[in-house]
């Protein structure tokens, strides 16, 4: 390994470096959204690309979801990369037409003959006081639909490397940008921007011994502090980050639970039909033999994503984490 | 006094930043759809053209029946009918060049096989092997679109990236009357004319959705005026006269590929039999209707006017109805043929790289077949025995 020249960076400026560089180095990469042009976006990710690489590289659409996915389709048949900007999670449902009918399956449908390599970028998740429509985790919706890679940094480095791999895949790759960490700083190497895990692969972010946190994109965090936390309590948790729900990393999640015999699964979509509900199955398909107590899930209600001001009760807090943790003492009944 | 008393005497100045964005007459569509056949524009139009036209149209009817008579075999799963628009079908065909596209929907398996897509390829959607049976690069044609006006955006959107790349080619997008109320039709149109995008729009109007007539479809004049508010011309036309929706067709066809943007074209036509085989459409329209549209048949009006002029005799027409039946002939052998169908497919394009968990599932029904084998060939056994 070479010695790391870090520096720290905030995840939007590295995920607006991604796609500067991923532009510099191939022609055929388009950005295109609504606001992405002169404003460089609502959250500035696109911040000044129109301006390096003009406004056919970097356009500013008319506003319509489904017209600027459908559109990208075409300009994907055509030999262009297509990298879309979803404004926010809730404003892309227009475009779930497209991204099921057709971005999952063009591939499919045409038997290899026509893949779509497009990005779709969508902003996700609470945490920041948003009004209704601008905090939703709709993951759960993408990872329901074959034929699309779904996944979502936690740090710095990783939303450089996967939007560069999304960018640079044959098929279509949802990116899942936490909004909470747009502005999270930590150490990032600028000389091996690229150097982390493929698309795919899970990370273990803190080696631990008496249970497994498995976790992704804004809740990694939460995750790490609830582990700081446990310490006190004698727990020793270890968190695993997903990064990629699509693919889905079962060998290191089965490996450090095997290691631990216990999990809990931590995110902030809802839990009923939620991520946490797949993920604990293979979990326990895969495992059972290992585990010393159920998979838990700590995740958002299920409801509606609530009002800014009440939203600190929906999301999985370092508490409820505990509680849960806690939980994992189980004895079978009886 | 008040301000309502002063009222006619005040007059704002109108808002400062307010300025037409340009004449919306130019782009209006006629009061009456454009035609060629029994004017005297007909005979100035190409002999050659017409017979092609002519050639093509008795193919495409002949086309429709067989495809017809293969749902009653169980050949394929459904078959929507395009007869009675046979002209609007070869029309988009022929007005394109060969490095333009074509971006069909659900009922244009005609203007796809006129495209020179083979007749058998072109039907592997609704035989049910696979979702689409041809190439879309061979023939630049894209696959059949299912979800109603879903395929438009993706037409600007190649429009739009070949002309971004320099090269002059144009899109061709089908859709009907009813799939002009969906979203991606409003957002396919808007975009296509804010970015000047190379693309033709053929609504095939055929009088139903299904079994929604157009007047519960829409409100507006006529479809072709929905052109008017994106900004781009709209294009009224007879899709029962050959001539003129080639002519229309390539007239667009050319404006957009020397820069002139997109036009939306309204074919005026219908649909002769129901909406598919499975439907039923004495529920919903009357056999004086019917007969009525019988008698402005695309072929019989083109044939008129070919053998009026000496264009075409009984030789010629048994000449076309044989091509047509050979080429029946043939789709009725190849498709009576089972296609072979491996399951292993299934897995192979769905993911440039099958994942892990793809990779498991691929297993598990190879196994399944290996086991299904095993025990067919011991039944077999068994079985050849007693019969
Ligand atoms: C998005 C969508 N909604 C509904 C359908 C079901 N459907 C198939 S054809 C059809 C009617 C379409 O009518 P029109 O656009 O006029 O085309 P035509 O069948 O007359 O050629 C409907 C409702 C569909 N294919 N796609």
């Amino acid at each position: 390994m070479t010695t790391v020249a870090v520096k720290p960076a905030t995840m939007a400026q590295a995920l607006t470096r991604a796609m500067r560089d991923a532009m510099a180095a191939d022609p055929t990469v388009h950005v295109m959204g609504e606001d992405v042009g002169a404003l460089g976006g609502v959250f500035r990710v696109t911040d000044g690309l129109a301006k390096e690489f003009g406004e056919d590289r970097c356009t500013d659409t008319p506003l319509a979801e489904a017209g600027i996915l459908g559109t990208a389709v075409g300009m994907a048949m055509y030999g262009l990369r297509p990298v879309v900007e979803m404004q926010f999670d809730a404003f892309a449902y227009p475009a779930f037409e497209q991204l099921i009918s057709h971005v999952s399956r063009m591939r499919n449908r045409t038997r290899g003959r026509m893949p779509l390599p497009i990005t779709v970028r969508v902003p996700y998740g609470g945490g920041i006081g948003g009004v209704e429509h601008h905090s939703d985790s709709s993951e759960a919706y993408y990872m329901a639909t074959p034929g699309l890679h779904v996944v979502t940094p936690a740090t710095v480095a990783d939303a450089y490397g996967l939007l560069r791999q999304a960018i640079a895949s044959d098929d279509p790759v949802v990116l899942l940008e936490p909004k909470r960490l747009y502005w999270s700083k930590d150490s990032w190497n600028p000389e091996h921007p690229t150097d982390v895990e493929p698309i795919g692969r899970a990370v273990v972010r803190r080696p631990g011994r008496s249970a497994t946190l498995v976790t992704y994109g804004p809740s990694v965090p939460v995750c790490l502090e609830a582990a700081e936390a446990a310490q006190a309590e004698g727990w020793d948790l270890e968190v695993v980050d997903l990064r990629s729900l699509v693919p889905f990393d079962d060998e290191t999640v089965c490996a450090a639970v095997r290691r631990t015999g216990r999990a809990v699964v931590v995110h902030e979509s809802t839990g009923f039909g939620g991520p946490g509900g797949e993920i604990a199955a293979r979990i326990t398909e895969r495992c059972f033999h290992h585990l010393e107590a159920p998979v838990l899930r700590v995740a958002g209600f299920d409801i509606p994503y609530p009002p800014p001001m009440l939203e600190r009760h929906h999301l999985p807090g370092v508490d409820r984490i505990l509680d849960a943790v806690a939980r994992l003492q189980w004895e079978a009944e009886g | 006094m008040t301000v309502m008393e002063q009222r006619g005497a005040y007059r704002p100045s109108p808002p400062p930043a307010w300025q037409p964005r340009m004449d919306p007459a130019p782009l209006l569509p006629d009061a009456e759809p454009h035609r060629v056949l029994g004017t005297e524009a007909a005979a100035k139009t190409d002999p050659e053209l017409l017979r092609r036209l002519y050639a093509q149209l008795v193919r495409g009817r002949r086309y429709n029946a067989q495809a017809t008579a293969l749902t009653k075999q169980g050949r394929l799963a459904v078959y929507p009918s395009s007869t009675g628009q046979e002209a609007c079908e070869v029309a988009a065909a022929l007005a394109l060049e060969e490095r333009d596209w074509l971006f069909p929907s659900y009922r244009d398996t005609l203007a796809v096989v006129a495209r020179g897509v083979d007749p058998v390829d072109a039907l592997t959607l609704l035989r049910g092997d696979w979702h689409s049976g041809y190439d879309p690069y061979a023939h630049r044609v894209a696959p059949l679109s299912t979800p109603l006006a879903t395929q438009l955006p993706h037409a600007v959107g190649l429009a739009h990236a070949a002309r971004l790349k320099g090269d002059d080619v144009v899109a061709l997008a089908m859709v009907g009357d009813g799939g002009t109320s969906e979203g991606d039709f409003h957002e396919a149109l808007n975009f296509a004319a804010v970015w000047q995008a190379p693309v033709v729009f053929l609504v095939q109007n055929n009088g139903f959705a299904i079994s929604v007539p157009l007047a519960k479809q829409t409100a507006a004049p006529s479809l072709a005026h929905k052109a008017v508010g994106y900004g781009m011309p709209g294009r009224l036309v007879d899709g029962n006269d050959a001539p003129a929706m080639h002519e229309v067709l390539s007239d667009a066809v050319q404006r957009a590929r020397a820069g002139g943007g997109p036009t939306l074209v309204e074919a005026v036509t219908y649909r002769i039999d129901a909406h598919t085989n499975a439907d039923d459409a004495t529920r919903y329209r009357s056999d004086a209707e019917i007969e009525a549209w019988r008698a402005h048949d695309p072929i019989a009006l083109l044939e008129r006017e070919l053998t009026a002029r000496g264009l075409l005799d009984e030789a010629a027409i048994e000449a076309a109805r044989q091509d047509a039946e050979t080429m029946a002939a043939d789709l009725r052998e190849r498709m009576n043929q089972d296609p072979e169908l491996n399951p292993m497919d299934l897995f192979d394009h769905v993911y440039a790289e099958n994942t892990a968990q793809l990779r498991e599932q691929r297993a598990l029904l190879r196994a399944e077949l290996e086991a299904e084998q095993e025990q067919h060939g011991e039944h077999g056994e068994q079985k050849g025995g007693t019969r």
